[in-house]
């Protein structure tokens, strides 16, 4: 609640919508990953704004999840400098290993695919985000490694 | 060796605490704006100096500063648009990571010459980890004086924050970007009334890239005239391109606009050439929406004059042979690249990011997405290719914001060049499938690295 009266701070008085797409980004990472009604209501109700005005925020942005997502995210990108560095045999390999396709979760709610249009990491490609951070100069080694990563930091943490 | 103004001291190790930028000479821009000019004085130095906007369009930004709107007792708001998603597109990035300080110092400068107390960094959203070492740097530069009320004693206050976007392609356009910061769906508005009049919270704002903003420190601490003495023409100063696509060094490199595509591409200073012996194909020099070229015409004009890496010369030809210099994001395609596969996903791209308010943009760009696919993957007709012209026709120019045109500038070049490759697809939907249509004749008869 500071965080968000911080931001709200920032603005002019009465402005306190602005803080509408910073504050879904702290509700987002408190609630599981993802906006539920009730999450984007309660978002509405602390800056007194109509529920409708967070909706169609929350509609408009790639970033906000409107569903249920995995613990650990790989949004691998597959425009078009990633696709002439071999971003599609990425999702392939995630596809063969992880056994999910773009849009799915794993059954033991770990991972979910989601394929993303570019994150400007064009150089450093083919690449992904996971979680706060870009994983960039990906191979299949390097894929396995991550998934590991995961596994072992989610095993520590139950 | 080309003369590097904003990423000379980008390796020096520990630059992104504010004691090592100190002493490395940073802030220094700061103190001679507030100490010894007037805001007039540093908006006259800017346009002295030629600078053209870096954000894709080029405008003059001496000449954006002195439109803005200062009526009595209203804010006035400086935004930096560090939005960056055009697809090729990572220099802003890269600058805001190494040497943060340096857009900090240069958004203070503007902040000043602009008379904005409160400015903004509107960032996308990806680019989290970013945030953090902004907001790092703010809060350093605010801790030495520099940011917060009557700095250096000059009687002028300014905050900086930064502003998280959450993953839209179009906040990157300054109007949309400035719903998007009012807490909005990025609908970019229809002009006019401009931002400089009408802008944040109706206010009058100037929208500036970060590389823009940097550059306003060497402006400054050197003067306009020397600044516009690097380069050529009206291509002034220094630009940073993002090199990226099938290179031996993709990367961010700092070039004075002299030098030749040629040599950007082969020089071991730059990219290095093309990996694993294979040849350059073509080329989008200025970021997905520009219009891409096959080898010939990227490294030598239809007069057969050389081409240089500079808004001018990239431009040479206009659409029919020439293309643009846009953000300065250079997709580079070898030999056995399908143009067909890239310009489908970066129509996939534009029908993703289109906010939907235009009818030609909204439809014209899924179509484009269709129709391309059924190409790329056999099951076009021939009939398609002049269709995609035609939606392509029909998007540019008859829409609200430029996105509609920048998804109708890569499709209709890829055709007007590429024509065959587009046809081999739908001659032959089983090899279209299987393989790559990469074929001699478009690649670069050059393959010997210059100097
Ligand atoms: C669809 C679209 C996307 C844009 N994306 C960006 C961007 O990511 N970064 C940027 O600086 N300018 C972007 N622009 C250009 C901005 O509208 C604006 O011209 C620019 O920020 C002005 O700054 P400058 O004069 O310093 O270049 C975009 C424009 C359009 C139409
Ligand atoms: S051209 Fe496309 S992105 Fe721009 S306002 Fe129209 S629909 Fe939106």
């Amino acid at each position: 609640m500071n965080e968000v009266q911080g931001i709200i701070s920032r603005y002019p008085q009465g402005k306190q919508k602005s803080a509408l797409i910073p504050v879904l980004h702290i509700a987002q990472q408190e609630f599981g990953g993802w906006l539920s009604t009730e999450t984007m209501d309660y978002v509405a109700s602390v800056l007194q704004l109509k529920p409708i005005e967070v909706y169609e925020v929350a509609t408009f942005y790639s970033m906000f999840n409107l569903k249920p997502v995995g613990r650990y995210m790989f949004e691998v990108c597959q425009t078009g400098p990633c696709m002439l560095n071999g971003s599609d045999e990425i999702v392939k390999y995630i596809y063969d290993t992880l056994g999910i396709k773009p849009g799915e979760t794993t059954a033991d709610g770990l991972f979910t695919l989601k394929t993303v249009e570019c994150l400007g990491a064009c150089g450093y490609a083919p690449m992904m985000q996971q979680g706060k951070h870009y994983r960039e100069h990906l191979t299949r080694e390097k894929i396995d490694s991550i998934i590991a990563e995961c596994r072992n930091a989610a095993a520590a943490s139950n | 060796m080309g003369r590097k103004l904003l990423l000379e001291k980008a390796h020096v190790e520990n630059i992104r605490l504010y004691d090592v930028y100190r002493q490395q000479g940073g802030y220094r821009s700061v103190e001679k704006a507030l100490k010894s000019m007037s805001p007039d004085q540093v908006t006259e130095e800017v346009k002295k100096s030629g600078l053209r906007g870096r954000g894709g369009a080029g405008f003059p930004t001496g000449m954006k500063w002195s439109f803005l709107a200062k009526p009595e007792g209203v804010p006035r708001y400086l935004v930096v648009n560090a939005d960056e998603s055009e697809p090729g597109t990572f220099k802003d990035r890269y600058l805001m990571e190494f040497i943060p300080h340096l857009l900090i110092e240069g958004m203070i400068t503007a902040s000043f010459a602009l008379g904005s107390n409160t400015s903004f960094i509107y960032i996308r959203g990806e680019y989290a980890w970013i945030v953090d070492i902004l907001e790092q740097a703010i809060a350093e530069a605010k801790h030495n004086g520099w940011l917060g009320k009557n700095i250096l004693g000059s009687g002028f206050d300014c905050e900086i924050y930064v502003q998280r976007g959450a993953g839209a392609y179009i906040c990157g356009e300054e109007t949309a970007l400035i719903e998007s910061l009012e807490g909005k769906r990025g609908n970019p508005r229809i002009k006019p009334p401009f931002p400089a009049v009408k802008g944040l919270w109706d206010c009058p704002t100037v929208v500036n890239n970060v590389e823009t903003i940097a550059a306003v420190v060497p402006i400054i601490n050197e003067g306009g005239e020397e600044y516009a003495k690097i380069g050529v023409g009206k291509s002034t100063g220094t630009k940073l391109i993002s090199a990226c696509g099938n290179l031996n060094k993709p990367g961010v490199y700092e070039i004075d606009m002299t030098i030749s595509v040629e040599e950007f591409i082969y020089s071991d200073e730059y990219c290095g050439g093309i990996p694993n012996g294979k040849k350059l194909k073509a080329c989008i020099p200025g970021g997905s929406s520009v219009p891409i070229l096959p080898a010939n015409l990227l490294l030598k004009t239809a007069k057969g004059e050389t081409r240089y890496m500079n808004y001018e010369s990239l431009a040479d030809g206009g659409f029919a042979t020439g293309s643009m210099m846009g953000s300065g994001g250079f997709i580079v395609m070898d030999d056995t690249q399908c143009v067909v596969k890239h310009t489908y996903t970066l129509a996939r791209f534009y029908r993703h990011e289109s906010c939907g308010q235009c009818s030609p943009c909204r439809e014209g760009t899924g179509w484009m997405e269709k129709i391309l696919l059924n190409l790329e993957n056999g099951k076009g007709k021939m009939s398609d290719i002049d269709l995609l012209w035609d939606i392509q026709r029909k998007i540019e120019g008859n829409t609200i914001c430029p996105l509609g045109d920048a998804a109708a500038w890569p499709v209709a070049a890829a055709i007007r060049h590429f024509r065959d490759e587009f046809e081999w697809h739908v001659t032959n939907p089983e090899d279209a499938l299987r393989r790559n249509y990469g074929i001699g004749h478009y690649a670069d008869p050059i393959h010997v690295p210059v100097g």
